[in-house]
């Protein structure tokens, strides 16, 4: 495992690949199956926004370590149409898909530390970290 | 891969094996609604033991399925969501309400009995 490795998004099929990979990562890096399973299923959410919305872009994987944590940081980058109002996009059941709308607030729920850049024409990056619990 | 659906008396059973892509839940949701026509099925159970993930996505579509079939007749029952998954899909913000879950093949089979009143 490198400390720093990303996907590319752009089948439908890269949303299970880049899910697969969180998982391996989170396990390697001794989070519990329920942690696994968060962190797998908010990529999953990420990266399916990028299928959906920005059509392609990248999942990013690095291993943070501070002095006294280890952690995770996922981050989703695309160069889509980027979100006009992102307190709309956090709230739950708020879809332009038709979808649950439970994405972006769930993925924040999910992990630890949660930020988003974005700018309308230029594209997304959203930025989450689980730290491993001791 | 499509996912097998196996017949029972008039019960239609799924075990959810493998990793399931958006596209192979929507042919699963068409293939299901497609054997209780066929079959005239009164009662499914779909299980997730082997799942260890279930996102926004999937979700919607297993709810959308239930739904569904209810509209034709048929009860289902989702057995074995591991402790994992369904704390995932609270922190997600999604409840499946008015869905009957069981917590393996067998209690499935038995609240479908119970449900349908055979
Ligand atoms: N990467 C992205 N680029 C542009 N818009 C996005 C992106 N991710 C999410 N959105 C917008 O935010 C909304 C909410 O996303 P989400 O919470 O994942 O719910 P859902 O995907 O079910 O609609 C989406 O409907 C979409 O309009
Ligand atoms: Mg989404």
């Amino acid at each position: 495992m490198t400390p720093q490795s990303f996907v590319t998004v752009y089948k439908e099929w890269d949303i299970v690949g880049a899910r697969q990979i969180a998982r391996e990562m989170a396990k390697e890096l001794g989070f519990n199956v329920v942690d696994q399973a968060r962190i797998a299923t908010a990529v999953s959410e990420l990266a399916r926004n990028i299928y959906l919305y920005a059509k392609e872009g990248q999942i990013h994987y690095e291993v943070v370590e501070t002095m006294n944590k280890k952690g995770l940081c996922v981050r989703a980058v695309d160069t889509g149409p980027g979100i006009k109002d992102i307190s709309l996009v956090m709230q739950d059941g708020y879809s332009t898909s038709g979808g649950l709308g439970a994405g972006l607030p769930g993925v924040k729920r999910l992990m630890d530390e949660f930020d988003i850049q974005t700018k309308v024409g230029e594209g997304t990056t959203i930025t989450t970290t689980k730290w491993v619990r001791l | 891969m499509p996912i097998p659906i196996l017949k029972l008396h008039n019960y239609l059973l799924i075990s959810i094996q493998t990793e399931i892509d958006d596209q192979t839940a929507i042919e699963f949701q068409e293939d299901l609604l497609d054997k209780i026509h066929k079959t005239g099925a009164s009662g499914v159970v779909i299980d997730l033991t082997s799942v260890d993930i279930i996102d926004s996505f999937i979700a919607k579509v297993l709810g959308d399925v239930v739904a569904m079939s209810d509209l034709m007749g048929a009860k289902v029952v989702l057995t074995g969501i591991q402790p994992a998954v369904a704390m995932t899909l609270i922190e997600l913000g999604i409840h499946l309400q008015n869905i009957l879950t069981a917590l393996d093949l067998e209690q499935g089979l038995i609240k479908l009995h119970q449900e349908l009143g055979v």
